[in-house]
């Protein structure tokens, strides 16, 4: 009883931390800019991408290095995710503050084209983009030294837009059939991929008659790391100031001289970097396919719904207590407690499936959102919501 | 409202739109079968059946600002509801009276929930019923609380999940990932040879949803949609209690889902937890957003175009089609702000007349002197 | 004080600990033009808010002819004769003027009432004859957004009055205003304060001048002093609020 107990709890921290973990970035962007971000799953399948592509160059090198390779593609992970998304930023979300339900279809949009380019991203593709990079971005760059160019502006997007896709579009057909499949075979396609765990992170930690499984241990102590960091980095750090500035009073701060555009995009990236994070860490779990951020981003949303944006400890207890919610009724844990009780227990038996609980949790969110609709830490003061 | 203009010429324009709309209706029904393949028909007819749930999201998102994440529920429970009573068509000299994929998963006797629908009649009363009380239910239940924005969007999308998982995990009772296909009558008549009643049906439903959605949003109630849109917590200072009308509206949106839904599925002949797909629901807002939102021809109009991009774009390059769809997003949304319909005002703005000066900018004595600055 | 239209007894409202307002004991006769003045941070807004039922206090009551409004939201406040005009003016902007002022004006504010209701011809002339008061006939199909901020202020004026109330919180009526239309809205407050009782928050001198028969002063949540607008300025208490402590640079 006693361990089996203690699993339960165990499951449901560690489900609890894979949500936290993914939650963390979107929470601190939520915080800041009210800004929803539906392309949360797909940078940390970005993640869980990059981490295969460390994994594999690890693996043409000598063994021994090979058992380390998860600690750089943590760090590849956050840089690729946070490249990524500082591009959105820049490129996207910052022409959209203050009209967060545009920003939820655009990034809904950015989410598509992501899972789409990991299946169909292949060196024709890539030399097709970097061509049409050099060319608009080169040319916008090229023209913008112009001093008329605020006059002329929409009128050279006109002209070299179109330009520079087709030319694009040109090389990377002729280079499609010239070289045929070398170019235009993806790099990964549309089937999953398997990220190898390093040896130390198989097999378990037994207790009694069952097994902390390493690499959900790895998983929780990286999101505690994750955690303290974001906690010290924002306490501490002159950039963390500058963000807590902004998250309480916008206006305010930008009168004070802080760069709140330099703010968000910093932010933003940070974000998504530990969305990446999230990413390198749940490809430990299982199988990694363009999907794969869908399954984790609505649970992830819930997440910061339940938790509110006041404080940070709000999103880490949402966490948890969904992630518990989720592994107790989903595992029939509760219908085993409850078996004395025929009814409760036949109720219970209905919602033991993973799919199955996630419609109980939903209605206990709504439940809780009756009594607390602002989150376990709401955002207070006469400002809200003015 | 035209207040400003007499009761009468209110009432002719009136007549001339209904007109409009009638002739659009008939060349609908007569010209356009005569020039469209049999295959392009049958998608014209999907897309009308379509356009129904995008005028129940232009409702509430376009004029109320309620952006809805899920109304693909409501869309696929249409579709479920009215595919009960097609299953339940079984001819009498059948082994047994239940739907085949009970029989293989081992089920022997009718849920109970499954009774009613062998009346015609109550699945029509259910499909109009049942979405409308969830719709309305859900939307109580967020409203009262005063959750809105990203809150409500990300809710429903939540929602959507939830009603995926639902039909998804449940095989015994609606068939699991396969949904409910293969319908062979309706009300004793073969569907496959009815398609083009349907079409006409279609036709007739959307006039009908058109000219509800007209009624709500014309006069007081449709300039309470756009309030709540402005400034909704201004509007309870005014006495209003949003909650109410954000709900009724809600419902009346999520009941033209289904009665698109409904349509939809007996011309694709199936429905599947497919239709809940989080996706799919996102794509209805953008179908209104690409037609223009806030105006009821756009989101018919977007929901026709872009679904005929889609079927051409995804039969020629499959892998294309989610690109194409992603920077449709972008692109509505940075540069198209009012859809393919708002395009028409970069026409007609600059001969609209300003009678007298909102702000001293637009003020023309001072552009011409600041033009001329030596005068 | 039965005959009061308002009443606040001991009212506090406590944000994490701040007070914003501190037992607050105020009260208004039917018919009073009243202005509130005090320092930035002094509770006007929050005591509005706690008025309107946006927020409820921590302690003390309301009473709205003397009836307790704790139990009511915002909505059955406004209906129960309050009505409201907040500091920046907040009307529908892609609502034209007319349109405006018929949603205030609509007696029937439920969901049904509103869907099936026609206008009556007597609200159709009441907006008539207000959007003449508020000098928008000319521009009653003009989106909101289109008009100035004066005429946004004084629309949003017009759709208070519109609603009927019996009493009108005004908050800062004339910030951003120029002199001409600042005149213009204080002939307007002292026209309507013949039929409503009307509580001003307004930081203007020479406006409250203009306007002011009785003036309370707030401070720290608290009334301060309450007297006709000469023996307010003169009162020691409020100058050295307003001028004597250095650290407050406020008007």
């Amino acid at each position: 009883m006693l361990s089996g107990l203690l699993e339960s709890i165990f499951n449901g921290v560690s489900i609890g931390s894979v949500l936290l973990i993914s939650a963390l970035g979107l929470a601190i962007v939520f915080g800041l800019m009210g800004v929803i971000n539906l392309a949360h799953g797909e940078l940390m399948m970005l993640g869980a991408y990059t981490t295969f592509v460390v994994q594999n160059i690890f693996k043409t090198l000598p063994a021994p290095l090979f058992e380390f390779y998860i600690f750089f593609a943590l760090i590849a992970a956050f840089i690729v995710a946070a490249a990524v998304g500082l591009v959105l930023e820049r490129g996207v979300i910052r022409f959209l503050y203050g009209r967060p339900l545009e920003t939820l279809l655009a990034t809904w949009g950015v989410s598509l084209i992501l899972q789409q380019l990991v299946r169909s991203i292949s060196l024709g593709l890539s030399i097709a983009i970097a061509t049409f990079s050099l060319l608009f971005f080169g040319g916008m760059w090229l023209i913008k030294r112009r001093p008329d160019f605020d006059r002329i502006r929409n009128g050279t997007i006109a002209i070299i837009l179109p330009l520079s896709i087709a030319i694009s579009a040109a090389v990377s057909i002729f280079l499609a059939q010239t070289y045929g499949l070398t170019i235009t075979k993806p790099w990964f396609g549309a089937q999953n991929v398997d990220v190898t765990a390093p040896e130390w992170l198989r097999g378990g930690f037994p207790i009694g008659d069952f097994q902390l499984p390493y690499s959900r241990l790895f998983i929780m102590a990286i999101t505690v790391i994750c955690l303290v960091g974001i906690y010290l980095f924002l306490q501490q750090t002159n950039w963390g100031l500058r963000i807590r500035a902004v998250t309480q009073n916008r206006q305010m701060s930008a009168c004070l001289g802080i760069p709140t555009a330099q703010v968000d995009a910093f932010t933003f990236a940070l974000g998504s970097g530990l969305a990446g994070v999230a990413g390198c860490a749940i490809s430990l779990l299982g199988s990694v396919g363009p999907n794969t951020g869908q399954n984790y981003v609505v649970d992830t949303f819930m997440v910061v719904v339940v938790g509110g944006v006041g404080k940070l400890a709000g999103t880490i207890i949402a966490a948890l207590s969904i992630g518990t919610a989720s592994y107790l009724i989903g595992s029939g844990n509760l219908a085993t407690i409850f078996a004395p009780i025929q009814p409760v227990a036949d109720f219970f038996t209905f919602f033991a499936t993973t799919s199955m609980a996630k419609v109980m949790v939903f209605a206990l969110i709504i439940t809780f959102l009756q009594v607390r609709p602002g989150g376990i830490f709401p955002q207070k003061g006469r400002n809200v919501e003015l | 409202m035209i207040t400003l203009v007499p009761k009468k010429k209110r009432d002719n324009r009136l007549l001339i739109e209904a007109g409009i709309v009638v002739t659009i209706a008939l060349i609908l029904i007569l010209i356009i079968p005569w020039l469209l393949t049999d295959f392009r028909l049958s998608l014209l007819g999907r897309f009308l059946a379509l356009s129904i749930a995008a005028l129940g999201i232009d409702l509430i998102w376009g004029y109320t600002g309620l952006l809805s994440m899920g109304h693909g529920v409501f869309f696929a429970l249409g579709g479920y509801l009215l595919a009960m009573y097609l299953k339940l068509q079984i001819p009498k000299d059948a082994a047994n009276q239940l739907p085949e994929f009970m029989n293989l998963y081992g089920v022997t006797e009718l849920p109970s929930f499954w009774q009613p629908f062998h009346d015609f009649n109550f699945t029509l009363l259910a499909i109009l019923l049942i979405p409308t009380i969830i719709g309305g239910l859900l939307g109580y239940l967020v409203f009262r609380n005063r959750i809105r924005g990203v809150y409500f969007s990300i809710l429903t999308q939540a929602a959507t999940v939830v009603f995926f998982n639902f039909f998804n995990g449940q095989q015994k009772l609606f068939n699991g990932t396969n949904g409910l296909t293969d319908f062979k009558t309706i009300l004793g008549a073969d569907i496959s040879t009815y398609q083009f009643t349907f079409y006409i049906l279609t036709i007739i439903a959307l006039m009908f949803a058109y000219a509800l959605c007209r009624w709500l949003t014309s006069g007081r109630f449709g300039n309470l949609l756009v309030a709540i849109r402005d400034d909704e917590n201004r509007l309870r200072f005014s006495g209003y209690n949003p909650t109410g009308f954000k709900v009724v509206v809600f419902a009346v949106s999520a009941a033209l889902a289904a009665i698109g839904g409904a349509f939809y599925t007996i011309q694709t002949g199936r429905v599947s937890p497919q239709l809940m797909d989080i996706g799919f629901s996102i794509e209805m807002v953008i179908w209104v957003a690409a037609g223009g939102r806030g105006t009821l021809v756009g989101a018919i109009l977007g929901t026709l175009l872009v679904n005929f991009a889609k079927s051409l774009l995804s039969e020629q390059f499959p892998e294309v089609w989610l690109f194409f769809q992603g920077a449709l997003f972008l692109i509505v949304v940075t540069v198209l702000p009012d859809g393919v319909v708002g395009l028409r005002k970069l026409f007609y703005r600059r001969q609209q007349p300003i009678s007298t000066y909102p702000n001293i900018d637009l003020d023309p004595e001072v552009q011409s002197e600041r033009e001329h600055p030596s005068n | 004080m039965n005959e009061s239209i308002l009443v606040t007894e001991n009212l506090t409202m406590d944000f994490d600990g701040f007070k914003a307002i501190d037992n607050l004991n105020f009260s208004m006769a039917p018919g009073e033009l009243r202005v509130v003045i005090g320092p930035n941070g002094a509770g006007k807004t929050t005591f509005l808010d706690l008025i309107t039922g946006k927020i409820k206090p921590t302690a003390g009551q309301v009473l709205f002819k003397g009836k307790n409004i704790r139990r009511y939201s915002e909505a059955q406040i406004s209906r129960m004769g309050i009505g409201r005009k907040f500091q920046t003016p907040r009307v529908y902007l892609n609502l034209t003027a007319r349109e405006n002022l018929e949603l205030a004006a609509n007696q029937t504010k439920g969901v049904f009432g509103t869907l099936f209701g026609k206008m009556s011809g007597p609200e159709r002339d009441r907006v008539w004859i207000l959007l003449e008061t508020i000098g928008l006939a000319v521009k009653a199909d003009r989106s909101a957004s289109l008009l100035s901020h004066g005429e946004k202020q004084r629309l949003e004026i017009g759709m208070l009055v519109a609603q009927s109330p019996e009493l009108l919180l005004v908050d800062e009526p004339v910030a951003g205003l120029t002199d001409e239309e600042t005149e213009n809205v204080g002939n307007l407050l002292v026209t309507l304060a013949e039929s409503h009782a009307i509580l001003v928050i307004e930081h203007d001198m020479e406006f409250v001048r203009q306007i002011a028969r009785k003036v309370t002063v707030l401070h720290q949540g608290t009334v301060l002093c309450e007297g006709t607008i000469d023996e307010v300025q003169n009162d020691p208490r409020v100058i050295e609020v307003y001028l004597g402590q250095p650290q407050s640079i406020d008007r």
